[in-house]
């Protein structure tokens, strides 16, 4: 095993937990973003191409995507600090 | 209307049947039974109906989670078993394991034509499964569309909304000048690159899934960057409609061609051509269209649905 996929394997388990770890859901998806684009690259490495095309299109594009847009309709994503207060007080 | 509400409010579990629903539905339902078997004893009945109701109820509640897990243990007894019946997973002896792979290796070219092993395997080998694998994707889709595109009650996200409170400002996208410039320089280079993985899925690694969910991706970032008005020039639900059902429908009807002449032994005038051309591999070609056009509608479709609720 080359040193390049010690790194990206430690990289993806760094990401793993850090995925279940953090409170904020938008910050979880760009971790999970992030884990997909290094997974990708794993299944370069193992030498299969065509799963690296569709982890990368649709692991880190179209999953996050649709996150990103859930996220925005439940009003998990807070565009400025007094959207947030406004948001803790009816909590 | 009130036993509707009711079931709602049970599915959302703010509720307890065993409490309300008796005394909710009783007099209406009750009314004509009792007019009609017995005015005298009109006074009896209600109560001792209503008690065995709610014991029914109660009955339902206490057993439902029981018979569930009953149920899932059998099922899992089934599907154990069977998998214990398989040869042992990576056994030398396993056909798995030298037969088909080699079979897949040796004859895969000269058999479907296609140079990317992967997509002569999932195209033409073993092509029935992918027939079923998109049976399950068509109707996960269209139960994604059936909950998401309906009237306002039963909306889950527009449910929501309808309370007091203002929905929080949100960031417009459109007016965006970076993600606008990106864009224009981004989205013709994502479609190139999706149709041309599309169209050599059986030279190159691809094919019509990920090909398909790069257009898609592409469609997507589009829509964001340019707003829906731009995108619903040329996909709007009447195109996405059209392009599923006819890519599904030739995707079926041309699988059940060759399963026919293939399980009866019959002459295909399907032919394999030259391996390394474009126009090769039988119908591998066209059929990884067909997944992509599919694809690509359906990851836009998805995205349009979550964004805005329609097509």
């Amino acid at each position: 095993m080359t040193m390049l996929e010690v790194v990206l394997l430690l990289f993806l388990l760094v990401c793993a937990v850090a995925a279940a770890v953090t409170k904020k859901l938008l910050v979880t998806v760009v971790i999970f973003m992030g884990y997909s684009l290094v997974m990708s690259l794993i299944w370069m490495l193992l030498q299969s191409p065509d799963l690296a095309i569709t982890e990368a299109a649709v692991g880190a594009g179209v999953t996050s995507l649709l996150f990103f847009v859930t996220l925005r309709k439940i009003d998990q994503i807070e565009t400025d600090t007094k959207g947030k207060e406004e948001h803790h007080e009816e909590q | 209307m009130k036993s509707n509400e009711t079931w709602k409010s049970w599915l959302r579990g703010d509720l307890d049947l065993t409490d309300t629903l008796p005394e909710a539905q009783m007099p209406s339902a009750l009314e004509p039974t009792g007019t009609e078997t017995s005015q005298t004893s009109g006074e009896e009945q209600p109560a001792s109906m209503k008690t065995l109701e709610r014991w029914e109820l109660h009955l339902f509640q206490k057993l439902y989670p029981f018979f569930a897990v009953l149920m899932g243990l059998a099922i899992v007894v089934v599907l154990m078993a069977t998998v214990f019946s398989l040869p042992r997973f990576g056994g030398e002896d396993v056909p798995a394991n030298n037969e088909v792979a080699e079979r897949y290796l040796a004859d895969g070219i000269e058999e479907t034509g296609a140079i990317n092993f992967v997509a002569g395997m999932i195209l033409d080998y073993r092509a029935f499964d992918t027939l079923g694998e998109s049976h399950v994707l068509f109707t996960g889709v269209c139960a994604v569309i059936l909950l998401l595109e309906s009237t306002e009650e039963v909306n889950i996200f527009r449910r929501k909304k309808t309370k007091k409170r203002a929905p929080a400002p949100r960031l417009d996208l459109t007016k965006d000048p970076i993600l606008h410039q990106a864009a224009l320089f981004i989205v013709p280079i994502i479609f190139l690159f999706g149709i041309y993985v599309v169209f050599n899925g059986h030279l190159s690694p691809g094919g019509g899934f990920s090909g398909g969910a790069i257009l898609g991706a592409g469609l997507i970032v589009y829509a964001s960057a340019f707003g829906f008005e731009q995108t619903e020039r040329f996909m709007n639900r009447k195109v996405f409609r059209m392009v599923t059902l006819c890519a599904l429908c030739f995707y079926s009807l041309s699988k059940c061609y060759s399963f026919f002449t293939g399980a009866n032994h019959l002459e295909s005038f399907i032919s394999p051509g030259t391996p390394g051309n474009i126009f090769s591999a039988g119908l591998i070609l066209p059929l990884n269209i067909a997944v992509g056009a599919v694809v690509a509608c359906t990851m836009y479709g998805l995205f349009s649905l979550f964004e805005r609720g329609k097509i």
